[in-house]
């Protein structure tokens, strides 16, 4: 009886909490993004030529996020039926586009408007038993480089 | 020492390959951070004690790398690779390799 008392309790702040802690870090996302909207991603891997770049740099943005307790009891339903599982699926968006957050916010602070040969990668940091799965690193990764504005070669974006 | 991971660097010819350098670290979480994680896991979001975790390893893992290239006479890194995997329960393998280069600067 208590253990489902628990379970219940644990499934509600679960979702209550998560689900308020989620729209924030969205919220906050949104704002970043239009902030570092004018960094500029791409994943080419050789930049023509003619491009006047300054600087090189290595840039590297991470975060481990997990889901709540309730969306990691919705997944185990899921994983009974087969499907999209969309509580993973904003999972990773959350922590793809907070790790691009991170990658852009080292960017700028070296003074680079863009970011080359983008990379990302993405590893499940096992906890406990398999059930517990749910918390996943999100890293991206570039080089950080300037384009000087004004000259002949500036991308049009 | 300069560390990319283009083929080529803006600016700059490449003199001398020096062939493939690494660094990689194995990093275990410690106890209090993993409690404080699984109760975190009850309410989702970012376990910011394992994002530091992971940077920090990652850093040491560049920083061994660097070592190797100064060690044999490169004065830059590129195309570097970054790869995370989880050896044993609750501890990482980061593993940064890249190719060392001397580099020259290109007047034109």
């Amino acid at each position: 009886m208590i253990n489902l008392l628990l379970f219940l309790a644990l499934l509600l702040l679960g979702y209550g909490v998560g689900r308020y802690l989620e729209r924030r870090h969205y919220r906050s996302i949104l704002r970043r993004e239009r902030e570092y909207g004018d960094v500029l991603l791409t994943t080419e891997r050789r930049p023509e030529p003619d491009l006047h770049l300054e600087g090189c740099e290595l840039v590297v943005g991470s975060v481990v996020v997990s889901v709540d307790y309730f969306k990691r009891f919705l997944a185990a339903l899921r994983n009974l039926v087969g499907g999209r599982m969309s509580s993973y699926e904003t999972l990773l968006d959350r922590g793809r586009r907070e790790a691009v957050l991170r990658m852009k916010r080292q960017a700028r602070e070296r003074g680079a408007n863009m970011i080359f040969n983008v990379r990302f990668e993405t590893s499940s940091i096992s906890r406990d038993s398999g059930s517990a799965l749910g918390s996943v690193e999100v890293m991206a990764y570039g080089t950080a480089t300037s384009l000087r504005q004004g000259e002949e070669g500036v991308v049009e974006v | 020492m300069l560390i990319s991971n283009l083929e080529m660097v803006p600016g700059h010819r490449i003199v001398r390959h020096l062939g493939l350098v690494q660094g990689s670290t194995v990093r275990a979480k410690h106890v209090g951070r993993d409690i404080l994680a699984s109760l975190k896991n009850i309410f989702g979001g970012e376990l910011s004690g394992y994002t530091e975790l992971l940077q920090e390893a990652r850093e040491e893992a560049v920083e061994r790398m660097k070592r190797q290239a100064e060690a044999v006479g490169a004065n830059a890194v590129i195309n570097v690779r970054f790869s995370t995997s989880s050896v044993t329960q609750g501890a990482a393998e980061l593993f940064a390799y890249g190719t060392a280069v001397v580099l020259e600067r290109r007047d034109d």
